[in-house]
């Protein structure tokens, strides 16, 4: 129904008295007539669905919300209250085509009539996919999706936390994965309800708590398939703060590979399903450990190559000629000590041959320039005998001196007489 | 809340591997020296090893949060249910 066709309702009404003057003339008052009014409106029209653009809205802080609907030629002021607009998962704005249900309504104080909203659908779009969108739009300026901003997923975490319904599909399929692949880790699981009114909240609360804990390595958060509805705790806002704020890298898993919720786009890592949220978190055990002995061989055998490769190299230098020839001759120096040694002995007894040799001509010689050896071919010495100095002049004596004469075979002192220079 | 482990050692598993493939590209590109060589290889093999050290110290264990009526958290071991097919909310 639109609002023209609304309005033309009015023609339904009861009529008025219409005489002026007279008996039966009653005045009503303001309040009354408006009474009467509102009466008729709110029986004669009661709940009605109407379509139109939204325009002048208004949020005061009370939370209630003003605004008019209007087409083309009409329009009519929508009153939503707080109570009603808590129940709306998208943003109203102007412009915005809408559907609403509601009670047409007379504010007595002003006397304009207006609906009083109680359902708001979005025109042409659903609900659910124009608050997605609504939300997405505002992260996203938010910069909350960006690649930047996304932590890294740990390759072997110690501890997983788990965040799910302990009875869903879901933590079956997580569980059986990680089991399969790398069974040996520690896992967490913190029970939420994963839909429904407040299932946000307490997934919300999870986060928060695995934050505050030591040792999580990383947090899945998943749930399995199920409607839009059954998914909307993760496209919530609260959520998508929280999964911001988390310093636990965070991996989201919601539904299947077509459901892409708002946790999914802030999340660290979005697996598309549940069973890849299991491969995502932990790898192959059996890969691993090949990898390992693998490396440990590649390490070592890249380090014998080395070794031998030097090895290698200096038995090419120890052989070569250059290098040879320092040690030729080194050792020809060692042979001729090694000979001169040898030698050495013979060496020393025929020094000291030659020695003995010399000594004995030596002495020969020496018997041969003895005075002694004069003197036994006749000839005589003469020393002065008071000093017995050698008298080798007639200068070296006087008359009446005492000389000492030596011969052959003794020594006799005579006087001197006279001397003939 | 059970008292953690102590953690295993510094350093995770991953940067421990990232270290030794590291070394092995090092040495595979010949412009090490053998005592530089020898260095590095000594590096890997104990950056292995704390691999190893943090893979055996690992263990199984699957356990649920729930809140006693002090509202503190406690943990106990956790058993999927092989019946139960639903989601529940």
């Amino acid at each position: 129904m639109v609002i023209s066709e609304t309005l033309n309702l009015f023609s339904d009404l009861p009529a008025f008295p219409m005489s002026i003057g007279g008996p039966e003339r009653k005045v009503l008052s303001v309040s009354q007539l408006t009474n009467r009014i509102k009466t008729c409106l709110e029986t004669g029209i009661g709940y009605v669905w109407v379509t139109g653009e939204v325009s002048n809205l208004r949020q005061p802080t009370s939370g209630h919300l003003y605004f008019s609907l209007k087409d083309e030629s009409s329009q009519i002021r929508c009153v939503l209250f707080a109570g009603s607009a808590r129940g709306i998962k998208f943003k109203i704005e102007g412009g915005q085509e809408l559907i609403i249900f509601g009670r047409v309504s007379l504010y007595a104080r002003s006397g304009d009539y207006q609906i009083i909203v109680e359902k708001v659908e979005p025109k042409g779009v659903g609900a659910l996919q124009l608050a997605f969108e609504q939300l997405k739009n505002k992260l996203a300026r938010e910069g909350l999706f960006e690649p930047a901003r996304k932590k890294p997923i740990p390759f072997l975490p110690q501890r997983i936390g788990l965040i799910t319904s302990p009875t869903g599909a879901a933590i079956k399929d997580v569980l059986n994965i990680i089991d399969r692949r790398w069974a040996e880790v520690s896992i967490l699981i913190y029970p939420v309800r994963v839909q429904g009114e407040g299932a946000a909240e307490e997934i919300s609360a999870a986060l928060k708590d695995f934050n505050t804990m030591p040792g999580i390595d990383v947090l899945i958060l998943t749930r399995g398939g199920g409607s839009a509805e059954d998914l909307w705790a993760f496209n919530e806002e609260i959520l998508a703060r929280q999964i911001a704020a988390s310093r636990i890298p965070v991996i989201s898993a919601v539904g299947h590979e077509i459901d892409v919720t708002i946790a999914d786009l802030v999340a660290d890592k979005r697996a598309l399903t549940p069973s890849e949220a299991g491969e995502l978190v932990v790898p192959v055990k059996d890969e691993v450990e090949k990898t390992l002995k693998q490396s440990f061989l590649r390490l070592t055998a890249l380090l014998q190559n080395q070794v031998q490769g030097a090895y290698h190299r200096l038995e090419v230098i120890r052989k070569s000629h250059t290098f040879r020839q320092p040690l030729d001759q080194i050792e020809e120096y060692y042979q001729q000590l090694d000979d001169l040694l040898m030698g050495l002995p013979q060496l020393v007894e025929k020094n000291i041959q030659e020695c003995y040799r010399k000594l004995q001509m030596g002495a020969g010689r020496l018997e041969s320039l003895s005075p002694l050896q004069v003197i036994k071919r006749g000839y005589t010495v003469t020393k002065r005998f008071d000093n017995n100095r050698l008298i080798k002049s007639v200068n070296d004596i006087k008359i009446n001196d005492e000389v000492l004469t030596q011969v052959k075979d003794g020594k006799f002192i005579a006087r001197v007489n006279k001397i003939f220079p | 809340m059970k008292k953690e482990k102590s953690e295993v050692s510094a350093g995770k598993f991953e940067d421990h591997l990232a270290r030794v493939e590291k070394i092995m590209e090092e040495l595979e590109s010949g412009n090490l020296d053998l005592e530089e060589s020898i260095g590095k290889y000594e590096t890997g093999i104990s950056s292995l090893k704390k691999c190893y050290e943090i893979l055996g110290q690992m263990e199984k264990r699957i356990e649920i949060l729930i809140k006693d009526e002090n509202g503190n958290f406690v943990t106990k071991p956790f058993k999927v249910k092989k019946t139960q097919e639903t989601e529940q909310s």
